[in-house]
């Protein structure tokens, strides 16, 4: 079957949907291409699992078009999609055994006994669910469960799989642990999975590419090294890397505006710096130097040692109020809350957006 | 659990003891009533013998065991056609995108709350102009409309309880709606399809008025009509009243046992989450 055989690119053009009276997705457009990892993030109500449900079949838009290797699949039932799923709640049947779960696609498909045996036996193996094969879901851990769930869309050999948060009600061990095996899939299997997340760490590890969703439309689509490095606006800044990126004026970091920024940003702008690039220190870093002014203080407010390093929270008390910051400090960093710190930012890391509009200068 | 005090586990006792005989106590009399000789009867306290002449008497010279197959028959007809239109109902009610569904629902609510006497002289009318006055067919239509809110309602609820993502999760493997249904949702809506049959089956097995009102023949009569008329103008024979009471309600046993022993609870564990 050539179905099995190719990998599927899906193509999203204008899609809307509306949900009495209210717009869940406005005007997405997108190209998937055959064999990526293409990942959806944004928070709650961003629209990302009404998209997967669109591309899966389980609900139409109320405008636009989903085309699936060159075909326009809007009016297609699941079935005639071939698209397999993995649901956040596994949603295992729970009065079949572990076997015919898996077998239960297959079954529809009318494929032979002997064929099917095959498959689930392959993919119980892949998955290391081999032994649990006569279990019924109610005696699996969650962690079991989930491979279940991923084994059920897997033995179809789908050219499209698509995961709704799949990971989300595993501890966080676990959730890493598998993580890694979804990435390694998919360098095995080649097909093309597309991922739905609210979990930015989740995003950035697996992805080929991630698209941000905020409200409905697409914020930025991009390689999780360019989203991280050149997010297009606030929301995309803020929304990807773990601790947030710090943002404020200028002056609260000691810095001045270059001025082609603020000549394209119309004099106000702000200052976007990951914790990374600022480092916090006990005692002003160049305190003879002429550019001393970019050398500024704050007081601790928490100290979190994290092992390899630490990351300390700092209250900048500026003429406007107070701004949080998050930096980076060595491993054995100390302080006690209250106590003075000061910066040391990286200039050439600055991101600088404009004030009113949030996009990128 | 087992730490009570011997005060208030006899307490617990005597409670569990209550209820009991308020349920099950007019059965026992019942079983005992058709047990003792016609002499011993108006007495209170035990029979000095015991006699099996009632249930020969209500057998003999009536068509009563007739009339016990023509309740099963209305019954178990009721049930089926009732199961088997309101267990996809209930499903596409609930799994469906269907336009006033909250409207249908309540109307079925509203039919079931009609009571029966307000409805007896229009169906009346109907079934004999149908021509189906006098026969188990004319009553098991009218049995239907009414068991049919009933199974809806109590099947509504059942697959409410089951995780949309199960029925999704099955269309994504391939099913129709219809082979969802019936492959995924049908099985896990078990405990509801034998409750619903249960209280269906009850329901029709002793509705009394219908079936005094609709039928004439004797060898067409219900359970409840034909002990309701044992009594003659001037005899009240409790004994054999009785010995039918406790023939009839055997098959009722029979029913509630083989379904309760499908009302498993909890039957969707481990569908969803960890």
């Amino acid at each position: 079957m050539r179905r099995d055989e190719t990998l599927a690119s899906v193509r999203l053009e204008r899609l809307q949907k509306t949900f009495r009276g209210t717009r869940v997705l406005a005007g997405i457009d997108l190209t998937i291409e055959d064999g990526e990892f293409v990942t959806f993030v944004g928070p709650s109500g961003s629209g990302k699992s009404t998209l997967m449900n669109i591309m899966a079949g389980l609900e139409e838009p109320t405008h636009g078009r989903v085309w699936i290797d060159g075909t326009d699949v809007t009016n297609e039932t699941p079935k005639n999609r071939g698209v397999a799923m993995v649901f956040q709640s596994y949603a295992l049947y729970p009065h079949m055994t572990v076997r015919k779960n898996l077998a239960f696609p297959l079954e529809i498909a009318k494929m032979n006994a002997r064929e099917i045996e095959a498959r689930v036996v392959e993919t119980a193996n892949r998955l290391g669910i081999g032994a649990l094969l006569e279990r019924k879901p109610k005696e699996l851990s969650g962690g079991q469960r989930q491979r279940v769930a991923l084994g059920r869309a897997l033995v179809r050999r789908p050219r499209l799989c698509l995961f709704d948060e799949p990971l989300s009600n595993l501890d966080a061990a676990l959730r890493t642990q598998m993580r890694g095996e979804l990435k390694k899939l998919h360098e095995d299997l080649k097909a093309t999975f597309i991922y739905v997340t609210h979990d930015q760490a989740e995003a950035m590890t697996l992805s080929d590419r991630v698209v941000v969703l905020n409200a409905g439309v697409i914020e930025q689509v991009a390689s999780p090294r360019d989203l991280y490095c050149n997010p297009k606006n606030l929301f995309v800044a803020r929304f990807v890397g773990s601790p947030q990126i710090n943002i404020a004026t200028p002056e609260t970091f000691g810095l001045c505006a270059p001025a082609e920024a603020l000549s394209l940003a119309g004099q106000s702008v702000l200052a976007a710096v990951r914790p990374e690039n600022v480092r916090a220190l006990h005692h002003c870093p160049r305190p003879n130097a002429a550019n001393a002014a970019n050398a500024i203080e704050g007081r601790v407010y928490i100290v979190e040692p994290m092992g390899g390093e630490t990351w300390v929270t700092i209250d900048m008390i500026g003429d406007v109020g107070t701004t949080r910051i998050t930096a980076r400090a060595e491993a054995d960093f100390a302080a006690r809350s209250g106590s003075r710190v000061w910066l040391d930012i990286d200039e050439s890391r600055v991101l600088w957006f404009n004030a009113k509009t949030h996009e990128r200068v | 659990m087992t730490s009570r005090s011997p005060l208030a586990r006899a307490g617990l006792m005597l409670a569990v003891f209550a209820a009991m005989s308020f349920c099950v106590g007019p059965f026992v009399f019942q079983a005992i009533t058709s047990l003792t000789p016609d002499r011993d009867i108006a007495r209170t306290g035990l029979p000095s013998t015991l006699t099996l002449d009632h249930y020969a008497s209500a057998l003999a010279g009536r068509p009563f065991m007739h009339v016990v197959q023509n309740s099963i028959v209305v019954s178990s007809v009721v049930t089926v056609v009732s199961l088997a239109i309101a267990a996809p109902a209930a499903f596409a009610i609930v799994k469906l995108r269907v336009r006033g569904k909250r409207l249908l629902l309540a109307a079925a609510l509203a039919i079931s709350m009609f009571p029966p006497i307000a409805t007896v002289s229009p169906l009346y009318l109907a079934l004999r102009r149908a021509g189906l006055l006098d026969s188990l067919l004319g009553l098991t239509i009218p049995y239907t409309t009414f068991a049919l809110p009933l199974a809806l309602w109590i099947l509504t609820g059942f697959f409410q309880d089951i995780p949309d993502d199960l029925y999704l999760a099955a269309r994504i493997d391939g099913c129709s709606m219809f082979s969802a249904f019936r492959k995924v949702l049908l099985p896990l809506a078990m405990p509801g399809i034998a409750t619903a049959a249960i209280l269906t089956f009850i329901f029709a097995y002793n509705e009394f008025l219908y079936a005094l009102t609709f039928l004439s023949s004797p060898d067409k009569r219900t359970i409840p009509v034909a002990i309701s008329l044992f009594a003659g103008e001037h005899t009240e024979p409790w004994g054999d009243i009785a010995a039918a009471s406790i023939i009839s309600t055997l098959p009722l046993v029979v029913v509630a046992v083989t379904f309760q022993r499908k009302i498993v609870r909890a039957l969707t564990a481990g569908a969803v989450k960890g």
